[in-house]
């Protein structure tokens, strides 16, 4: 069942000459692991922050076209209904993060909420948990890591339990291995409590692997819209500069010169094991 | 150009982010840093443009002492684009933000005014001349940073975190003006996270871990070294990652390039998948 239905959305920013998004129409299932990616300036905050109200409610400027989310209409329903609904993670947590501790940052969204006390700890206790925070508890949020800061932030918003996580650049601030294990989280949010994930990013080598459904934009439109192997596969993906997967490139490569393997990798394991199966059979 | 020996660093709070670091950066080298957060790459890079001191050990830029030397005339040899532009840009103008450290270092207005057009082109920042530098974009900003530190030509560029926020477009041109700053001369010292990146701009690699080098060599040998890559929390190249895959298929597994990479395979391939 769609989670997100968005038919021939246009939205210009107030002030804006020209729209932001054009014509927009996607839909993403329940459950879905999307990866929104595209050059800067294409749109993909933009279309985020429909998902949430924070467009039209908060940046006013003019919407065309329907948006459903969650089974509810966005335009006609308040940013705090939308909240509860959809969680946001800013791709800068400085920005995010706010409170003296870390439990209590995570616990903010909950008082808003007016959930009762005992609601309130268990769900803190459970976000601190799965987000594998629990022993940063008491520590204050500013002192931490980057890292660190970005779990806090994940912590936040999924204390909510919101039905889909929207994830700008979670990770850009970290090493890969620090990156590899917040993809993780992540995927195993999206795999446990089958919360749809969409997730911005610009590194596709080390998102991809995690996702089952991939949206490239360009110029306020989407261009690409389907399953990683196909998207990454098609030409058009290297023509508006997407830094499609290296090992769907190489395929690419081997295949303009005449070597054919039966599908697109979009990951160095796959490649590996459709190059160990040629292998073999000879 | 750069020589380092022995340098030891504690910040204020107590946290020795140095604990003994040694090393030799020839004119013209090419070298990343890389290694996990916390690991001392950013601390190391402020000692080069005497931005930070050593507690103990010495420092040495261009055969000077910087204990010796103020700031100022360290950093006209050495150029520092920091990790978040906004800890850097502050004019009003594109314009006056390359200007503002020429008219410091005394340049005469003329040269000012070529330095400053010569800058903001190669960058291809020229449309944004008059506009505010907070109007930009996080890449273009990155940019600017790096066109203001340029246009007083420092022997030594040092990036922190180039690439971060840059779309694969901007990462490519980005990386071609890189090597071609570094061809033209300029020793250039990038920190970065980025083994795709590095991978494609095959420099010296020095791995940092808990405030050491744990490494040192070419591009090649380090990042193919999977023991290595875990000590700094890194990983390996997609590329090297498929050749480590396929080892004992009598493959070479020190591959980071996807052009070496895609002739390797063909040359395996191509007598047994032929259509």
């Amino acid at each position: 069942m769609p989670i997100i239905e968005v038919k021939n959305l246009t939205y210009t920013y107030p002030g804006g000459t020209q729209p932001a998004i054009k014509n927009v129409s996607l839909t993403i299932e329940n459950g879905d692991f999307v990866v929104l990616t595209g050059p800067s300036g294409c749109g993909k905050t933009t279309l985020c922050r429909c998902f949430n109200g924070l467009i039209p409610h908060f940046y006013a400027g003019k919407l065309e076209g329907e948006l459903t989310v969650a089974r509810l209409d966005v335009t006609e329903h308040p940013i705090y209904e939308m909240a509860c609904r959809v969680g946001l993670v800013f791709q800068n947590p400085e920005n995010q993060l706010f409170a003296l501790s870390v439990e209590k940052d995570v616990a903010f969204g909950l008082e808003n909420l007016g959930l009762p006390r005992d609601e309130m700890r268990k769900r803190v206790d459970w976000a601190l948990q799965m987000t594998g925070i629990e022993e940063l508890r008491e520590r204050a949020p500013h002192e931490l890591s980057g890292g660190q800061q970005q779990r806090v932030a994940i912590a936040c918003v999924l204390a909510m339990q919101p039905e889909v996580m929207v994830l700008d650049e979670p990770t850009s601030f970290l090493d890969p291995l620090g990156a590899q294990k917040i993809f993780e989280v992540i995927s195993e949010l999206n795999k446990k409590l089958r919360i749809t994930v969409i997730l911005v990013e610009h590194r596709l080598d080390l998102a991809s692997k995690y996702a089952n459904h991939v949206v490239i934009m360009d110029q306020g439109t989407i261009v690409l819209d389907g399953k990683p192997r196909e998207v990454f596969d098609s030409e058009s993906a290297r023509l508006i500069g997407v830094g499609i997967p290296k090992t769907t490139r190489l395929w690419q490569m081997l295949r303009q010169n005449g070597i054919r393997l039966d599908r697109a990798p979009v990951n160095s394991e796959e490649t590996i094991q459709l190059l160990r199966g040629v292998l073999k059979r000879d | 150009m750069i020589e380092v020996k022995g340098v030891h660093f504690t910040y204020p709070i107590g946290v020795e982010a140095l604990k003994g670091v040694s090393l030799r950066i020839r004119d013209g080298e090419f070298v990343a840093i890389m290694g996990s957060n916390g690991a001392g790459k950013t601390t190391l890079v402020k000692h080069f443009n005497g931005l930070l001191k050593p507690a103990k050990g010495e420092v040495f830029v261009d055969g000077v002492n910087t204990r010796n030397v103020s700031i100022a005339s360290l950093a006209r040899k050495v150029g520092f684009v920091f990790q978040n532009p906004d800890h850097q840009l502050f004019c009003e103008t594109a314009e006056e933000e390359i200007a503002y450290a020429l008219k410091n270092f005394g340049f005469e207005e003329e040269t000012v005014k070529t330095r400053v057009t010569w800058a903001l082109n190669i960058l291809g920042l020229t449309q944004y001349r008059q506009t505010s530098p907070f109007m930009l974009s996080g890449g273009e900003r990155k940019r600017l940073a790096l066109a203001s530190v340029l246009a007083w030509d420092p022997k030594v560029v040092v990036l922190d975190e180039p690439t971060i926020g840059q779309d694969y477009e901007q990462k490519e041109k980005l990386r071609q003006f890189i090597v071609q700053l570094n061809a033209q001369g300029k020793t250039v010292i990038v920190v970065t996270h980025d083994v795709e990146f590095v991978a494609d701009c095959g420099p010296r690699v020095m791995l940092m871990a808990e405030g050491k080098i744990v490494a040192d060599g070419d591009a090649k040998e380090i990042l193919t070294n999977k023991e290595l890559a875990f000590k700094a929390s890194i990983v390996p190249p997609q590329i090297t990652q498929i050749f480590l895959g396929l080892a004992d298929f009598g493959l070479p597994t020190d591959v980071i390039n996807i052009h070496e990479a895609g002739k390797i395979l063909f040359d395996f391939l191509k007598e047994e998948v032929k259509p």
